[in-house]
């Protein structure tokens, strides 16, 4: 964990950037859209700065505005950028080059999508040092990259130069990004969500390195995140942003314990810690009065009563000795064993949830699907309901799929764009064959009923839909055939944290009414505290603790679970409500 | 590789067989007696008949018939045509000549497709995009015989910056005009593809993080915009060319070149089966190394593909 330099020392010199004033504006066929309406900060020299909002707040537009590489129609409409004190808005594109990369350096949030496939990795570390003039001669830039690549915590930088980004992890891309972004000793580094797309483990090392490796040459850093947590564990200032513009700007521990803004309340009202407890259904708060009030979980959680009930309820599930090997081609006509799930066993009672926690890898997605019936286990035995899953004709398969129902990640990709959502709900049903079209149409409504969604929206498509209303959508395509279970696969890891407290509630809402069963697969131990009954870590296949949630959270055993509990941005600090 | 390409070598055997077998079949599926054609009005002496059909093999059944030519084949006897030429030495006359064309007009349409491509990509929805649309949709939907007359005459006759007609003289500049008017009514497809990944490839994050670096776009547009962009034109333009080889009757009827296509179609007429056998035979294995060679070519460009 960092500590910051106070805030006298800092304050002494210049503004690093001085943003006036920014106005960005998109041109798009419907009208302009301004992103980002008007906002003024400063960021010092050596400070770190995170802005925080939920997508569509403006955070990473002001973040490429900074460095003027706005995607797409985006200009600075009004205002002015300054950097070193030289406004930048007017600047062309091979001026702004000079500024890019040795001035500002920018880390991407993506590190699948943002190294190009076609170009070894050195060469496209090599590239930015080149380009800023660090070093030249063959042997010094060569000599250059390597170090820049140990600094951002790539071990074997000498021998990994060579190879191509495909044969890297997401981890190790995003250290090579960060290694591009420092790479010719910038004054501030931009990182937008620089580790939201990987484990908490490696996000901590990765955070843990942007802020020695910042303190070390004295750069500015630039955060920008959804994870108030992880702002305010990091960074001394905290700018929140709604709508295109600042609600709260202030350092970060009087942000987070005591918001003076309604819309910064409500995020960290919504945002789950380890403080949180177990939401129950909300009988009596409607949908409505949630979407306007916000939903406050901790209020929920506080009605939290005991696990006793747990233990007596018959199993939904029962798993035992489930094991998945994959064989991996190792070029040839060799092939070599992989184990993915290595001999597991747990069972859920009927109406709770288990949460099946664990990082990229371990093995909790492989498991997942095989109790869809996705995947065949290579040995094990799957129960639901009382009846075997494993050794079964397909047809029989086919029937058992009705009472388990997935849930994915990504709203956006889950939904067919082609088809109206009523279509899309109604699907399963045609496909099982359950009652006649207008029996469907009946169902479909009273579905998105459940799912707190208007009945005008069977015959909208996807793409109207906001992501939170998508992935109701996809919790009611999964209730569509009454399934006694819902494997839900990090459902809420793509959503907002407002958004993502609304379909927590929903699902616990569902739970309640229906009686259903809940796998939660997760790499969130924040979400896993609010949500489940009881928890399964997952290593490398196997489980390696189990228990009620308390126990996990209050008494971890197993090293693996305390690692990944520490990791937990902004575990340690109260936040305030 | 090696693996994956003797595996590949390995499945154009039964291709070769199954081609030869076909165009044998259908060759001797056609009506009519070559061998009587031959004498046109003329009665021809039975026991000179008799000679040369057993000298063609044939009288004996079809079955025989194509494995004797296999077991030529194998042992480097192409046949003699009709007029007692030997088919491989036709061939070897012959393809060279198509070879030269068909390079020639393979790199022109590459150039033609990438360099419009790329430009058009980069200038999106304006006039050098819109006017190059308008362009090689009418090139494109020009017949190539007619594109071909028009050129013939406009350029070879009336201006007379071409030869008209090529001949005998099968050097790389008598066969500039053909070669340029089969480019210009192929290079549509690769233009259009090439312009779609510039489009796509100039949004991408990649593309965003090499000017983030500082990088300006002298670098950017070559290294990371069309060298992303080449692959699928690539392909596209190495598949045009096992099918050009194929598809040069036309032009070298029009332009009068000495080259594959148009023996292969005097040859049809005649009903030479040697010749037409051993010709779509040799075209057939040069389709499936140049798909082999476009295949490998994928693992060069884009060093994600690794064929094990």
């Amino acid at each position: 964990m960092t500590n910051p330099p106070s805030a006298s020392t800092r304050r002494a010199s210049e503004p690093l950037v001085s943003v006036r004033d920014l106005e960005v504006t998109f041109r798009t066929q419907g009208g302009d859209i301004h992103a980002v309406r008007g906002i003024s900060f400063d960021i010092f020299p050596g400070e770190t700065v995170a802005i925080v909002g939920e997508s569509g707040s403006g955070k990473s537009t002001t973040a490429t505005a900074l460095i003027k590489l706005l995607p797409g129609s985006g200009r600075i409409s009004a205002g002015q950028v300054l950097v070193e004190g030289r406004d930048i808005t007017g600047l062309s594109d091979r001026q702004m080059a000079s500024i890019r990369g040795g001035v500002i350096g920018y880390v991407p949030q993506d590190p699948m999508s943002n190294l190009n496939p076609v170009w070894s990795v050195g060469y496209q570390v090599r590239e930015a040092i080149r380009a800023n003039g660090v070093a030249s001669g063959r042997k010094d830039i060569e000599a250059r990259s390597i170090e820049v690549l140990k600094q951002a915590g790539l071990g074997d930088a000498e021998r990994r130069t060579k190879q191509y980004p495909h044969q890297f992890s997401g981890g190790m891309r995003q250290r090579v990004l960060i290694g591009i972004g420092l790479g010719a000793d910038p004054k501030l580094l931009i990182a937008d969500e620089p580790t939201s797309a990987l484990d908490v483990t490696v996000q901590k090392t990765i955070l843990d390195h942007l802020a020695s490796l910042t303190r070390e040459k004295q750069a500015a850093l630039l955060l920008i995140t959804h994870d108030l947590g992880l702002a305010a564990e990091r960074a001394s200032k905290l700018i929140v942003m709604n709508q295109g513009r600042i609600v709260e700007a202030g350092p970060s521990l009087e942000i987070l314990q005591n918001p003076q803004h309604p819309y910064t309340k409500r995020l960290i009202a919504a945002a789950p810690s380890l403080a949180s407890r177990r939401i129950q259904s909300s009988t009596e708060v409607t949908f409505a009065d949630a979407d306007a009030l916000g939903v406050d979980i901790a209020k929920l959680a506080a009605r939290h009563d005991d696990d006793s009930a747990i233990a007596d309820a018959e199993p939904a599930i029962t798993v035992s000795d489930l094991t998945k090997v994959y064989s991996i081609r190792r070029g040839g006509f060799s092939s070599e064993p992989l184990t993915a799930v290595d001999n597991i066993s747990f069972t859920i009672p009927r109406g709770t949830t288990l949460a099946l926690v664990g990082e990229s890898g371990s093995g909790k997605s492989t498991a997942a699907k095989m109790i869809l019936g996705l995947e065949p286990p290579t040995s094990g035995e799957i129960t639901v309901g009382g009846t075997r899953l494993t050794g079964v004709s397909r047809s029989q398969l086919f029937n058992l799929r009705s009472r388990m129902q997935p849930v994915f990640q990504d709203p956006y990709a889950s939904l067919d764009p082609q088809r109206s959502i009523g279509a899309i709900i109604a699907e399963p049903l045609k496909v099982h064959k359950v009652g006649d079209n207008a029996s469907r149409d009946a169902r479909v409504v009273e579905l998105l009923e459940q799912v707190a969604l208007p009945s005008a929206l069977a015959h909208r498509y996807p793409n109207e839909l906001s992501g939170g209303q998508r992935q109701r959508v996809a919790v009611a395509r999964a209730l569509a055939l009454k399934p006694e279970v819902v494997v839900l696969d990090e459902a809420v890891s793509a959503l907002d944290v407002l958004v993502q407290a609304q379909i927590l509630q929903l699902l616990a809402d569902l739970q309640q009414e229906l009686g259903l069963t809940y796998l939660f697969i997760t790499h969130d131990l924040a979400v896993v505290r609010i949500v489940a009954d009881s928890v399964a870590v997952m290593e490398a296949g196997k489980i390696v603790e189990t228990g009620t949630t308390d126990e996990i959270f209050d008494n971890a055993q197993v090293a693996y679970t305390q690692r990944l509990l520490e990791a937990i941005p902004g575990a340690g600090i109260p936040l305030g409500a | 590789m090696l693996m994956y390409v003797v595996r590949r070598l390995l499945q154009a055997i039964p291709v070769f067989f199954g081609t030869t077998f076909l165009i044998y079949f259908m060759v001797f599926a056609m009506p009519g007696d070559p061998i009587l054609a031959l004498f046109g009005e003329k009665t021809p002496n039975p026991a000179v008949l008799e000679a040369l059909r057993e000298q063609y093999h044939l009288d004996q059944p079809f079955i025989v018939q194509y494995f004797l030519y296999m077991k030529d084949v194998f042992t480097g006897n192409f046949g003699t045509t009709f007029s007692g030429q030997d088919v491989g030495d036709v061939l070897a006359r012959t393809f060279p000549v198509t070879l030269k064309l068909v390079i020639m007009a393979v790199v022109l349409e590459f150039l033609l497709a990438v360099i419009i491509g790329l430009i058009s990509g980069l200038r999106q929805g304006k006039f050098f995009d819109n006017s190059s649309l308008v362009i090689a949709l009418v090139l494109n939907s020009v017949p190539v015989f007619v594109a071909l007359f028009l050129a013939q005459y406009f350029i070879g006759i009336k201006l007379g910056w071409a030869p008209p007609t090529v001949g005998a003289n099968t050097t790389w500049a008598a066969m500039f005009l053909p070669a340029l008017v089969i480019a210009l009514t192929i290079y549509v497809t690769g233009m259009r593809l090439m312009r779609g990944s510039v489009i796509e490839a100039r949004d991408a994050d990649y593309v965003r993080t090499a000017q983030a670096k500082g990088l300006t776009s002298r670098r950017v547009v070559p290294v990371h915009i069309a060298r992303n962009s080449l692959i699928p034109v690539i392909t596209n333009t190495a598949a045009s060319f096992g099918a050009l080889i194929a598809g040069t009757t036309v032009t070298e009827g029009i332009f009068n070149i000495p080259g594959v296509g148009r023996t292969l179609y005097q040859a049809i007429i005649l009903g030479e089966g040697p010749t037409v056998v051993t010709f779509v035979t040799i075209l057939t294995v040069i389709y499936v190394i140049v798909n082999i060679l476009v295949d490998l070519l994928y693992a060069v460009l884009d060093p994600r593909i690794r064929y094990v």
